[in-house]
């Protein structure tokens, strides 16, 4: 049993909030990505739940229990660093051995251990190397293969798979997925990279300044986000945000009009760039400006009245510089927001 | 492109003449000095060194410094470094109260230490008040030579220990910290996480800090003068005495070519022993 409870954590830096009353509940056995741009907490929030930072205010618990002044060593927890921090003057075996060896745990063991985690990582043939002698991503591969090694209740790595090749990374990703859910561990996996958390995590937990934004699963995140900035965080390309006027309990743009309840007299419209479907008459009018083959898509880079927009299509269709298309998006899969506040418009999905 | 590559030896030339004129000269003129006798090369120099009453107990003494002040100045500034290291606030106030010493030459540092420590000075008035002693004790004398040695040692302490904090405390800061954190996380204590990480990390800076204060310490003369006259002899002491006392030039630079030599042995074992191969090297 090895949950989270994250209860009203803040941390400030003097004068600047790092983190805002954060509250977050990370189940055991559950793998949470955190996810949001550079500079909006996500290590910060990391190093609290490790205890290498202390919180301004707020308690941890781990299990059950309140960690919130226990030192990082009996939190029982391991971690992966965002910069590796993989000891120079050990072995890449005394490395991955470490946190075995202060255990004492037997050679043997320490062995087996080190031999299982080299191998899901493809560490091996550098095991007697110094870390010097390594790439950047070996080195990260070693900090990740350190942390596996002490079979932990809590893992908590922070971009850890930052440093490699698209392809490494992809497979990577899959063997940490299967091991970790194996084992049961329960994970925080600090991303910046939405595909990563996407494809790896049961839920994620979006943050952005200080405070997390929403959190859900990856489907339900993609398909209703809370607010514009996950629209536009999550999903590659991005969220599409059109300004409508509304008149009478009706937005309309073009010859597209839908029904919205708001008060105000402008709302905007998220729509993903494949909801949208192009049709004879009607609809947002499109004009085309950049047309990019992606292999399974073309995507259309234009405006709408004047707006960027993206459109998903079928690769083979056939669009140029200059066209004007006429769009209808599928109404139940806009995201209307509240262009005041940025937040989405009480759906009951 | 000529110019170019000449530009750089060009800009060092100033620095080489100098160390040339002000250091290799001197250096080439007292091994003459030495191993020379009326004209000829001779030994006659070291024979006369090695024969005088001096000379083992100018050795035993020296050794006997170095062996006492630098394991104890390196333990004390490593344990000072740690602490500084541990401070939020403040820190730059303490690390500069705690380098003053270095701001002050030995011959002074010397006359601070016998102020305290002479007849009449500080530690006897105190030791007289508390009334642990009557009347004046005389802590440096030649027939007091325990009392004599650790005030010289007190002394050494107090005047050189900064400088091996600056490098220590220099040396830490090059240290990123999350190797400590991790190490942290994955179980180690403080005192396995000094043991494991900082101190060898923080070897190359410990080498540094050996070896400069080794040969300095090996040189060490104006603190004891001040302190023992030459109650308690010791190599450059040597060589100042046959210099100045008994005008043997000769001599004294075999003195000084001894310490020399003594340096340079202490040099090369440290290199040796305390060699981080460059793979270990963060
Ligand atoms: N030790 C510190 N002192 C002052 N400010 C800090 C400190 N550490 C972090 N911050 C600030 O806190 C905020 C959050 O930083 P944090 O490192 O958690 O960001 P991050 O989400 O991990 O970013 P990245 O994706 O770039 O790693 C930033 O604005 C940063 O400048
Ligand atoms: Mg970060």
């Amino acid at each position: 049993m090895a949950g989270i409870r994250i209860d009203a954590i803040e941390k400030r830096f003097g004068a600047a909030r790092a983190l805002e009353q954060l509250t977050l509940d990370v189940e055991d056995g559950e793998f949470l990505a955190l996810l949001g741009p550079s500079g909006c907490g996500k290590t910060t929030l990391l190093r609290i739940i490790a205890g290498l930072e202390t919180q301004t205010s707020g308690r941890i618990f781990i299990g059950g229990r309140d960690v919130s002044a226990l030192p990082p060593r009996e939190r029982g927890l391991a971690m992966v660093f965002q910069n590796y921090a993989v000891f120079p003057h050990m072995t890449v075996y005394e490395n991955v051995a470490f946190g075995l060896r202060m255990k004492g745990a037997a050679d043997a063991e320490v062995k087996k251990q080190v031999e299982r985690a080299a191998g899901l990582l493809h560490i091996e043939p550098y095991l007697e190397r110094y870390p010097a002698k390594l790439s950047g991503g070996q080195r990260q591969r070693v900090a990740v293969a350190r942390a596996l090694a002490v079979q932990p209740a809590v893992l908590l790595m922070d971009e850890p798979l930052s440093n490699l090749d698209a392809l490494l990374r992809l497979e990577m990703r899959s063997e940490l997925k299967s091991v970790l859910n194996s084992s049961g561990t329960t994970t925080v996996y600090v991303t910046h990279d939405q595909t990563e958390a996407m494809g790896l995590a049961d839920r994620i937990a979006v943050m952005h300044k200080g405070v997390i934004e929403q959190i859900d699963r990856p489907q339900a995140l993609y398909e209703r986000p809370a607010t514009r900035f996950v629209g536009g965080f999550v999903g590659s390309p991005p969220m599409n945000f059109i300004d409508m006027p509304v008149k009478a309990g009706l937005a309309r743009l073009g010859d597209f009009a839908n029904p919205v309840s708001t008060g105000r007299d402008t709302i905007t419209a998220g729509i993903r760039a494949e909801d949208i479907a192009v049709v004879e008459r009607g609809g947002l009018p499109f004009d085309v400006m950049v047309c990019e083959p992606l292999g399974s898509t073309l995507l259309l880079t234009g405006r709408v009245a004047g707006q960027l927009a993206r459109v998903a299509v079928r690769p083979d269709a056939v669009v140029a510089p200059g066209d004007r298309l006429n769009l209808e998006p599928s109404p139940g899969r806009i995201v209307w927001i509240d262009p005041a506040n940025g937040k989405a418009i009480g759906q009951a999905a | 492109m000529t110019n170019n590559r000449l530009l750089p030896y060009l800009l060092i030339a100033p620095a080489t003449v100098f160390l040339v004129l002000l250091f290799v000269v001197p250096l080439v003129q007292t091994i003459a000095l030495a191993f020379m006798d009326n004209g000829v090369a001779s030994l006659t120099n070291f024979r006369k060194m090695a024969g005088d009453l001096n000379f083992g107990l100018s050795i035993g003494n020296t050794f006997l410094l170095v062996l006492a002040v630098i394991p104890l100045q390196i333990c004390m500034a490593l344990v000072m470094a740690m602490m500084i290291q541990k401070l939020d606030k403040g820190r730059d106030l303490v690390l500069w109260i705690w380098i003053i010493p270095l701001g002050i030459s030995d011959l002074a540092a010397g006359l601070v230490w016998l102020a305290i420590l002479q007849d009449r000075g500080y530690f006897n008035t105190v030791l007289n008040m508390l009334g642990l002693v009557d009347g004046p004790v005389n802590w440096l004398s030649y027939e007091a030579p325990v009392s004599l040695f650790v005030g010289v040692v007190l002394a050494e302490v107090w005047r050189a220990t900064a400088i091996v904090l600056v490098i220590l405390v220099a040396g830490l800061q090059l240290i990123p910290k999350e190797y400590g954190e991790a190490a942290e996380i994955f179980g180690a204590g403080p005192w396995t996480r000094f043991r494991k990480i900082t101190l060898p990390l923080l070897k190359p800076s410990i080498q540094s800090a050996l070896i400069l204060r080794t040969v300095l310490a090996f040189e060490v003369f104006a603190v004891v003068y001040a302190l023992s006259g030459r109650n308690f002899p010791v190599l450059v002491g040597e060589a100042y005495a046959w210099q100045h006392v008994n005008q043997n030039n000769g001599v004294a630079a075999a003195y000084a070519i001894l310490v020399m030599a003594i340096s340079l042995a202490a040099t090369v074992i440290y290199i040796r022993a305390l060699r981080t191969p460059p793979e270990m090297q963060p």
